[in-house]
């Protein structure tokens, strides 16, 4: 692995070189597809993207956690969290490059 | 929500722009998410969320049918952390849990 990272800055990037648009605005659009795919999933909707995956809100319900350092029982409150599933079509791309095949 | 519909929304949102090219916007940041996955890259976007790749070492499954044992390679699967942020405005009331006090990051 190249354990680069990419941030918004290279998606912007990306943008400004596949259509006609000025730097500031694809910075500007890259940002308004992420608050928009937040919003609908904030409203608790299902946010599905074809070839990529899937994010969906889960309810998790309260449950007793404990403090590893104490040992000291904590309640965990019921909460939200968010879930990402990845399509088989991006699961079979990052194995393609990513793993060695299976040793017969 | 599907991609369609959120390209129908960032359209509207956007009239200046065409619909297409709405449409190419959303499908070259997902594919350049996708492609820095499959380099083995991370994408870190802040208040977000950040997209890694966990690897699954090899093992020896079994089919459940038969019970014979299957030589499984080596696999990587593509991971994703709520951000601090949203994983806030998820839960406005404060029961983000104690993973947001845990970590920092994004």
């Amino acid at each position: 692995m190249s354990g680069r990272t990419v941030t918004r800055a290279q998606l912007s990037e990306a943008v400004y070189q596949e259509v006609g648009l000025s730097r500031n605005e694809s910075a500007d659009l890259v940002e308004s597809i992420l608050d928009e795919v937040a919003d609908h999933l904030i409203g608790g909707e299902t946010v599905k993207v074809s070839s990529f995956g899937s994010f969906y809100v889960r309810e998790k319900g309260q449950r007793v956690g404990r403090n590893p350092k104490t040992g000291e029982e904590v309640p965990i409150l019921p909460r939200r969290v968010l879930v990402f599933r990845p399509s088989h079509v991006l699961k079979d791309r990052i194995n393609q490059t990513l793993s060695k095949p299976v040793a017969k | 929500m599907v991609k369609s519909e959120l390209v129908a929304r960032l359209a509207e949102k956007n009239p200046h722009l065409y619909q297409r090219d709405v449409e190419r916007i959303v499908t070259t940041i997902f594919e350049e998410i996708s492609s820095a996955l499959s380099r083995g890259d991370r994408v870190e976007l802040r208040g977000f969320g950040a997209f890694s790749v966990k690897q699954r070492a090899p093992r020896v499954a079994r089919n459940p049918r038969t019970g014979q044992a299957v030589q499984v390679g080596e696999k990587h699967i593509p991971f994703f952390k709520t951000g601090k942020e949203l994983r806030e405005r998820l839960n406005p009331d404060g029961n983000a849990g104690p993973a947001s006090e845990a970590s920092g990051d994004s």
